[in-house]
């Protein structure tokens, strides 16, 4: 096990006061709060931080460490003394229900983490807690709904009352229509509080991966559809994809890049469904050969036209 | 542990299909009853109009409300605090959502 210098972790002094602890705790919480920060490794950092945190707030705690961190440094291998952590009554109050490192708790025991006690237990009588995940699925899930292969991790505690991750592998009926921030709600399928209770529900949220022609914006999807300019210009039937298939769109004439056309309820199937909407785009045609160089120059010469009129040039 | 391929569970989704009592929120939240009543009040939660003489929620409730416990527990945010937070946050998404669609 690695010796976890929470000092350092904190960015603060070995001989900090409370107060900047404190202050040290806030900003960091706020730079790593997964449900804010857009940092690499926020979870990871935000659980470090907090752990780090629970121990040098408390003066108990931090005294404990105090005396035990003398000759460790971080990195490097530690194992406390067997009779280590006697003298020290932990409160447990504060803590919380994210999990500890294993050198949190070799220090100060899986306990510590129920200990406060009004955020579990108490609540469910005789019924086991919800759980919650999050998984990322391909639109076509939505689209079509059908069963999808889904690898949770899930908390357990082992036979010491550890936290340990377990991996969990369940075959979901994905409910057609869903929408990204959304959750599947699996009855049944959470904790149980004792073998013969009833079990939480499982909760699961979902995200979407990006799709490789479409883009998400709830339950509306976008398509960039090239177009030739005359296509544009006169109006033209063009084949486009839709989630439903291929369809035969009518591009109206004196179209432009960003032209935006709706194809009402062809998005995601919720309800109500979602619209498709097919946004423009204007593709030229590479001036390769002396054909289509003297296309262009026609055009030149027939159309007074200067794109940068609005520009003021 | 393996679960068998030719049975999928099938589930619902929940936002569309739960309409919860303080009492619900309150144990999936696992906080007093009091505390959701107090979400209400700073404008974290709203309530459904509905005619109930009891509150009732939206599906939509849930994550709002543990969003708003993770803010208030780690950030050590007032109410007053976690509602704002909560309102930037989802202007945040709708802003980064629209800028998604359009890019």
């Amino acid at each position: 096990m690695e010796f976890k210098d929470y000092y350092k972790v904190m960015g603060v002094a070995r001989d900090a006061t409370e107060t900047q602890i404190k202050q040290a705790y806030r900003k960091l919480a706020r730079k790593y709060h997964p449900d804010v920060s857009k940092e690499k490794d926020a979870e990871a950092r935000f659980k470090e931080v907090g752990e780090a945190y629970e121990v040098l707030k408390s003066a108990e705690k931090r005294a404990a460490y105090d005396q035990l961190g003398q000759g460790h440094s971080a990195g490097k291998d530690f194992r406390p003394p067997p009779d280590w952590g006697a003298g020290f009554e932990f409160s447990g109050a504060g803590a919380r229900d994210s999990d500890h490192s294993d050198f949190f708790e070799s220090l100060f025991g899986a306990r510590a983490r129920s200990g406060s006690g009004n955020r579990s237990g108490a609540f469910h009588s005789g019924r086991g807690e919800d759980h919650h995940a999050k998984v990322l699925l391909d639109l076509d899930a939505t689209l079509r709904g059908g069963a999808r292969q889904l690898t949770l991790r899930v908390p357990e505690l082992d036979a010491e009352g550890r936290l340990a991750f377990k991996e969990r592998v369940l075959n979901v009926q994905v409910p057609k229509g869903i929408l990204a921030g959304q959750n599947i709600r699996l009855a049944g399928q959470g904790a149980r509080a004792a073998a013969e209770s009833t079990p939480g529900d499982l909760f699961i949220e979902v995200e979407f991966q990006p799709h490789p022609l479409y883009r998400v914006d709830g339950r509306d999807l976008y398509l960039d559809l090239p177009v030739a300019p005359w296509e544009a210009a006169l109006g033209a039937t063009v084949k486009t994809p839709t989630p439903a298939g291929t369809v035969d769109l009518k591009i109206p004439a004196a179209s432009h890049a960003g032209s935006k056309l709706r194809l009402k309820g062809r998005g995601i199937p919720a309800s109500p469904p979602g619209d498709f909407y097919v946004v423009l785009q204007i593709a030229l045609p590479a001036a390769g050969d002396e054909k289509a160089k003297a296309a262009y120059a026609a055009m030149a010469a027939a159309l007074p036209f200067n794109p940068r009129a609005t520009l003021g040039v | 542990m393996s679960s068998s391929q030719d049975q999928a569970l099938a589930g619902a989704i929940f936002e569309e299909t739960a309409l919860l009592t303080v009492g619900d929120l309150s144990r999936m939240c696992a906080v007093e009853e009091r505390h959701i009543v107090e979400f209400v009040e700073e404008g974290v939660l709203s309530v459904v109009e509905i005619n109930t003489p009891e509150w009732r929620f939206s599906g939509t409730a849930l994550r709002r409300a543990r969003l708003a416990l993770r803010l208030e527990r780690d950030l050590e945010l007032n109410l007053a605090g976690v509602a704002l937070a909560l309102d930037l946050m989802e202007e945040l998404q709708t802003l980064r959502r629209e800028l998604n669609a359009r890019r």
